[in-house]
């Protein structure tokens, strides 16, 4: 079995590096396939709340891809009301096994902080987004100060 | 001159095997193999197609890898990498190749997702073969003397075990095949066939590749072609893709360039619309046909759901009272309905009309929807007729016929089925033609190819098992024989029409 070595090495590199956009980094006690951790963001409208994510390993990794999903609440075009998220990255078709959590776990960042409304998972955001910005982030704002979780300190 | 002389030269061969130079015989083996010897050569003279079993399209794979690779000279598995992503065009693979600069023969390289031949080797791959020490591999975070390790030209290594389990993950569960990556993030350099069979061990998983790249140098290639017959494994060649009839080893006849059965003398556009028309519509308004009106007042679709013949509209604006057969007012009907028989009441007759013209175009459709369906129903039973007849060939024999003597009643079934065929698909063809002068033609030798099928089909269902064979041979081989003339003309006049471009089409 390839997970369990790799698994457990990813992720005391990932809490090592201590990112300071993804934090608080944790497997199951007794399950390593599953993690949690907090995303960071750095751009508005984001960058006033925090958001709990879990990653689901399958038992085949890293030959078939992990999972992503949002535990927090979140107004975004690529992440829809059940906390799913589409990131090309981890799609069957891209997934490369020699692809780490830290690189997918950087593509997630990314795609939040700078929303891709050309592909969305939530249509209306994605009009919204691109036909009236200002009421986008001043929505997304609002949804940020009453569902996400509080910044680190630091 | 050369060729007709071979032909009378088979043919007196062919009935001298047969029997001993009897005047009489030698006449009938005439009759009988002269059409079908002159089918079979018009068939391969102009179109030579092939059919190949699964050893043979791989054959015919490496041939045209070993053809384009005489031109480049490149590693094989690399120029079927190349040919996989040309579809197989060996023409325009060359073309592409030798169009211009080194920026292109790079570019080439790259859109195929192959590492150029002629760079050098990169730092990274000179880096690590000139290594001895251990490695890491990316995949298991194991670290593993060189030899554990393998990669392709773009220097990404791993570890067998890795390498193996990420090939059969990308076979068995995603079904890919020449189209696998390197296991590298964001490394798009495809692996190559040889590399695949070398580290992947299970015979299964060999097994299942070699078909997926098959599969896919057949589906890629245009001018191959899986016969589309459930089980069958053949494939057909063809000198250039077109609409052509092909005739797979299995028996199946099919058209290359649809896939669909031998649809002559519609072409593969139109079947393809009826089909497509026949699937959305058929049993909605096959059904609405048959079970309703609608109110020759206000039109509403009513469907009778009672014995009654006195209708009233349900539609509370309308409320009309009429007569469900004749749907006239039910006024007049009173207490004798039976009234309604009088066919040239102004009233019904008005009320008919309005009618027929609201459904005239579904009317029109189920006109040749049902004659299409009802050749092609007919010839669902050519099997059963095969077996009747084949019986009855062996009864014969049992009463001085010969062999060879009885083989005209088979000829007969042949050609029946190749008449109803044909019919069946004019229907599709008449569906979407407009008016013209040489449609009316067209539908004339419609018609009479339909009624001369019809008693072909009558002779051999019915009249086969009542008279004498001896008696009834005469009467089914010219009746064949005019079918098969008929049959001809009606598709030589269609394409003829097709080369004079008579047809105009309603849509």
């Amino acid at each position: 079995m390839t997970a369990p070595r790799r698994l457990r090495k990813e992720l005391v590199d990932l809490q090592e590096s201590s990112l300071k956009s993804f934090r608080d980094i944790k497997a199951d006690d007794d399950n390593l396939l599953r993690w949690t951790g907090l995303i960071v963001p750095d751009n508005p409208p984001y960058n006033k709340g925090a958001f709990r994510i879990e990653i689901n390993f399958p038992a085949e990794y890293p030959f078939k891809p992990p999972k992503i999903s949002f535990k927090t609440k979140i107004y975004h075009p690529n992440i829809d009301e059940k906390g799913q998220v589409c990131l090309p990255i981890i799609s069957t078709e891209n997934w490369k096994p020699a692809t780490r959590t830290d690189q997918v776990v950087q593509a997630l960042i990314a795609l939040i902080n700078d929303p891709e409304p050309e592909h969305p998972l939530r249509a209306e955001l994605a009009e919204e987004f691109l036909k009236d910005k200002k009421k986008f982030v001043k929505n997304a704002e609002d949804y940020t100060r009453k569902h996400s979780e509080k910044r680190p300190a630091d | 001159m050369d060729s007709d002389n071979d032909n009378d030269f088979m043919d007196n061969v062919d009935s001298g095997n047969v029997s001993s130079g009897d005047d009489g015989d030698d006449d009938f083996a005439m009759e009988v193999d002269m059409p079908s010897t002159t089918e079979r050569t018009q068939e391969t003279d102009d179109y030579q197609y092939k059919v190949l079993t699964t050893d043979e399209i791989v054959q015919h794979q490496r041939e045209i890898i070993d053809e384009v690779n005489r031109v480049l000279k490149l590693y094989t598995p690399k120029t079927r990498i190349l040919l996989n992503h040309f579809k197989w065009d060996k023409e325009k693979l060359l073309e592409k190749y030798f169009d211009g600069s080194d920026d292109n023969t790079e570019e080439f390289f790259k859109s195929a997702h192959v590492i150029n031949p002629f760079n050098k080797p990169t730092e990274a791959v000179q880096l690590k073969t000139t290594r001895s020490q251990c490695e890491e591999c990316e995949i298991c975070f194991s670290v593993l003397p060189p030899d554990a390790m393998t990669g392709l030209e773009c220097g990404h290594r791993f570890c067998l075990n890795c390498w193996r389990e990420y090939l059969t993950t990308k076979i068995v569960t995603e079904c890919l095949g020449q189209t696998i990556s390197c296991a590298a993030h964001g490394c798009d350099i495809l692996v190559d066939d040889v590399t695949v069979t070398k580290l992947v061990q299970d015979l299964r998983v060999k097994v299942k590749y070699q078909q997926l790249i098959t599969n896919s140098f057949v589906e890629c290639n245009q001018l191959l072609r899986w016969c589309p017959s459930v089980d069958c494994t053949y494939a057909v060649k063809v000198p250039y893709a077109e609409s052509r009839r092909v005739h797979c080893k299995c028996g199946h006849v099919f058209c290359f360039a649809c896939g669909e059965n031998w649809h002559d003398p519609v072409q593969c556009r139109w079947l393809k619309k009826w089909i497509k028309k026949c699937d959305d519509d058929s049993e909605t308004s096959n059904w609405i046909a048959a079970n309703t009106k609608e109110c020759p007042r206000c039109s509403v679709t009513i469907e009778k759901d009672g014995g009654c013949n006195h209708m009233v509209c349900k539609n509370q604006n309308c409320k009309h009272d009429f007569c469900w057969v004749c749907l006239g007012s039910w006024e007049p009907h009173g207490s004798s309905w039976y009234n309604c028989n009088r066919y040239d009441e102004d009233e019904a007759k008005a009320a008919r009309d309005a009618q027929e013209k609201l459904r005239s175009s579904l009317a029109r459709y189920l006109h040749y929807y049902n004659r299409y369906m009802n050749h092609m129903q007919s010839m669902k039973f050519e099997n059963k007729l095969y077996a009747s007849v084949k019986q009855k060939m062996e009864e014969m024999q049992q009463h001085n016929m010969s062999w060879i003597e009885v083989q005209f009643l088979k000829k007969a079934v042949d050609i029946l089925c190749q008449c109803r065929q044909t019919l069946m698909y004019t229907y599709v063809f008449a569906y979407y033609l407009k008016k013209n002068n040489q449609s009316m033609i067209f539908e004339d030798n419609q018609k009479d190819l339909e009624s001369a099928t019809e008693k072909l089909s009558e002779y051999l269902e019915r009249d086969i098992t009542s008279e004498n064979l001896a008696d009834i041979k005469q009467k089914v081989q010219d009746k064949y024989r005019y079918c098969e003339k008929r049959c001809t003309v009606l598709l030589n006049h269609v394409h003829e029409g097709y080369e004079k471009d008579w047809w105009d089409y309603t849509e």
